[in-house]
């Protein structure tokens, strides 16, 4: 039980217009008004600080198990619950891969047990993530998955994407896919572009992306199947995914923090925290993945919250792997690069960051500060200037590429379940 | 410009165009030295070199040693594996293990872009690069360029023609850079599949005729074509390749009597180059090799004696 006093409260269609206490009974808010008083409940004064519904990370890597060295899912929790986030959906990339109900049942207690943040594994699309055989998909809902991924590469198999589509859909769970033709993509290391060229680094296309994301939306519209788009990258891809939403497909898209903040003009620094997949693209795509999150085609914002050793990001570029932690820098990139740069005001971040993602997946509790709606709450300095430092991140692992950046926008505390996991 | 300050040699593009006149000029007066009896100067007596290839090659490393001995350097050759790095040390300890000994040079070969940028942060030896997978290949250039220079007098104004796999080619991107700097006007030339994209904006004119090439150039530098890239789809063969783009004594014939033929080595005979050009009198194949031991003495003399 918990009393939150002097929040100014931002749902994604507003902002209240003067402070307000939320009451929080068994995770639940139970009520929301002006001087509420409840004796003998631990309260917070937040003094006028924002109070949004708790950020929802449809995308990241909690590396358990198997790669326990980059996080693992207390680690992860500690990193998601510092930067605001309440819900993490955690890829199935794991090692093993998450294919099966014992894995998901795994990761699910294992969440709990840490208890600062609502873990939901996704699960494989295919069995090891092989793209051959599917994944038993009603199990795996029926334990506790609401999205399916083979992140990390695509289901390349376009029969295999066919029947994935057609059976998650009667399941009820939706795809989530990462784009790549890793024929196209082969050995690219950074976007193919004139910075490619300029370094003579392998290149990874634009069209490597696209054409998965056209196979995807053509599969969609025949079958009628939804789908979900990870981490879009392109300008292409956004204009594809935008006439798609046009014509009538269940398309829905994320963007992630790096790919509306970084282009692929880092690379020049050889710096392998710059390292992701998709590649950092162009600055025209940078713009237009704005533009997408700006016009409702980019739904929401997710981190792909990828973390790796010290010692993997300081092989070679082609060597080190790819990716970058994110979920402790993202709502910050969303105030300073799309708030404060007008390409989003602050209830539309929060729609993004939250009230979106929650709709995609259907977690009809969550992405409201409401009575009756599950007490996952973030509070947060829109204002405040912080710079992002390596030895402050909870995460096991620091491979930001924003280290040494000064960034707009500072998680204070966040609560989960009713409970305060950080502050 | 009679000072030089640069303690790394790590690309072409960080070169001002005075720099390149200053290595060239240096160079013109160690290859006096190599032509003596006694081939050696103490320019560098006590001082160590180590040649770190992350990648097998024989005339850079070879080059190289030989340039240093000849200025009374003291040479360490170290040939890593680089399939035994992935797992445990990563490229940064075993150059700081090679530093650690007191040295003073590492000349660095690696197969990744930006390996030597990487050394020069986080190492206080001065490093040169010897090639770094695509991307720079800087000695190379300023022995081609001294060798065009030495021949022709000049550089600015010059028009040469790059012709082969330039994608993958970092001699083909540090000549483009280099010699765009100094006033020359370089086209590359090979088939589409193998030239990078937005190359113009390097600079570049772009042909896929090597015909149209061989009758306005000055200099064409000829690179090798690997056998993987018909493999790998870039070419529908080895065979097509050096029909339409192989450089022979009958297409010279459309050339300037006095246009000059270069190559990086090693050469692929009867695929980009015909065996009576790399044999006959326009080829300066040869004299590459033999300026690339003076050009290597300079870099070396200029970068260890950085103020």
């Amino acid at each position: 039980m918990l009393l939150i006093k002097n929040a100014k409260i931002v749902n994604a269609d507003g902002v209240s217009d003067k402070l307000q206490d939320i009451l929080i009974e068994d995770g639940k808010i139970v009520k929301i008004g002006v001087n509420l008083k409840a004796d003998g409940y631990q309260s917070i004064d937040v003094a006028g600080k924002y109070a949004s519904p708790g950020f929802i990370d449809l995308h990241a890597h909690f590396r358990q198990p198997g790669h326990e060295y980059k996080e693992t899912i207390e680690t992860g929790s500690k990193a998601a619950a510092k930067g605001g986030y309440t819900t993490v959906f955690c890829m199935p990339n794991t090692k093993p891969p998450i294919d099966n109900i014992a894995l998901v049942d795994f990761v699910i207690r294992e969440g709990k047990r840490v208890g600062l943040v609502n873990v939901y594994p996704i699960g494989a699309v295919t069995k090891g993530q092989q793209d051959e055989e599917l994944t038993d998909m009603f199990e795996m809902h029926k334990t506790g998955c609401l999205m399916l991924s083979d992140d990390g590469k695509s289901v390349n198999n376009s029969q295999v994407m066919r029947m994935a589509l057609q059976y998650s859909q009667m399941v009820g769970v939706l795809i989530s896919e990462h784009c790549e033709d890793q024929l196209l993509s082969k050995s690219g290391v950074m976007n193919e572009g004139y910075f490619s060229t300029l370094l003579g680094m392998k290149g990874d296309p634009v069209v490597s992306e696209t054409t998965i994301i056209s196979r995807d939306i053509e599969l969609a519209y025949y079958l009628g199947c939804r789908i979900h788009f990870a981490h879009v990258s392109t300008k292409r891809s956004v204009e594809l995914i935008r006439r798609a939403k046009v014509d009538g497909v269940k398309v829905s898209a994320e963007a992630c923090p790096h790919h509306f903040s970084l282009s692929d003009k880092e690379i020049k620094s050889f710096n392998t925290h710059f390292k992701v997949k998709p590649p950092l693209r162009s600055e025209v795509d940078v713009e237009a993945v704005k533009t997408g999150l700006k016009d409702g085609t980019i739904d929401c914002i997710a981190t792909d919250h990828a973390p790796h050793s010290q010692e993997e990001k300081e092989l070679d570029f082609d060597q080190a792997p790819s990716g970058m932690v994110g979920l402790e820098t993202a709502f910050a990139l969303g105030v300073t690069e799309l708030v404060s740069k007008g390409v989003l005001t602050l209830t539309q971040l929060i729609d993004k960051m939250s009230a979106s993602p929650a709709r995609i997946v259907g977690l009809d509790k969550k992405g409201k500060i409401a009575e009756g709606m599950d007490a996952d709450i973030t509070i947060f300095d829109a204002d405040k200037e912080w710079e992002v430092i390596a030895k402050d991140f909870a995460s096991k692992s620091k491979n930001s590429p924003f280290i040494g950046k000064k960034l707009k926008g500072l998680v204070i505390a966040t609560i989960c379940n009713g409970k305060q996991t950080y502050a | 410009m009679s000072e030089w300050t640069k303690r790394h040699l790590l690309d072409v593009e960080e070169l001002s165009k005075e720099e390149i006149e200053m290595v060239l000029d240096t160079a013109r007066s160690f290859k006096e030295v190599s032509s003596r009896d006694v081939k050696k100067v103490p320019a560098l007596r006590g001082k160590t070199v180590v040649m770190l290839f992350f990648e097998p090659s024989t005339r850079t490393r070879t080059s190289f040693e030989l340039a240093a001995k000849r200025l009374s350097a003291d040479t360490i050759n170290i040939a890593v594996n680089t399939s035994s790095l992935s797992k445990g040390e990563t490229i940064l300890d075993t150059a700081r293990n090679v530093e650690a000994m007191n040295v003073d040079a590492i000349v660095v070969r690696h197969a990744t872009p930006g390996v030597p940028q990487i050394f020069a942060h986080n190492l206080k030896s001065s490093i040169i690069n010897a090639g770094d997978g695509c991307r720079s290949h800087p000695t190379q250039a300023l022995l081609d360029m001294f060798t065009i220079k030495e021949k022709l007098g000049r550089l600015e104004g010059l028009k040469v023609g790059i012709v082969g796999d330039i994608l993958h080619s970092r001699v083909a991107r540090s000549n483009l850079m280099g010699l765009t700097k100094m006033g020359a006007e370089v086209t590359v030339c090979g088939p589409s599949t193998l030239i990078p994209v937005e190359i113009e904006k390097l600079g570049a004119k772009v042909s896929y005729d090597v015909d149209k090439v061989i009758k306005q150039s000055d200099v064409m530098i000829l690179l090798r074509i690997q056998k993987e890239r018909q493999k790998d789809h870039f070419l529908p063969s080895i065979r097509e390749y050096a029909i339409e783009f192989g450089v022979t004594t009958e297409r010279l014939k459309q050339g300037k009597k006095e246009l000059l033929i270069m190559h990086p080595g090693p050469m692929n005979r009867g695929v980009e180059i015909s065996s009576d050009v790399a044999d006959g009198e326009q080829s300066l194949i040869l004299e590459q090799v033999t300026n690339g031991v003076a050009v290597r003495m300079a870099v070396l003399y200029l970068v260890l004696g950085a103020k």
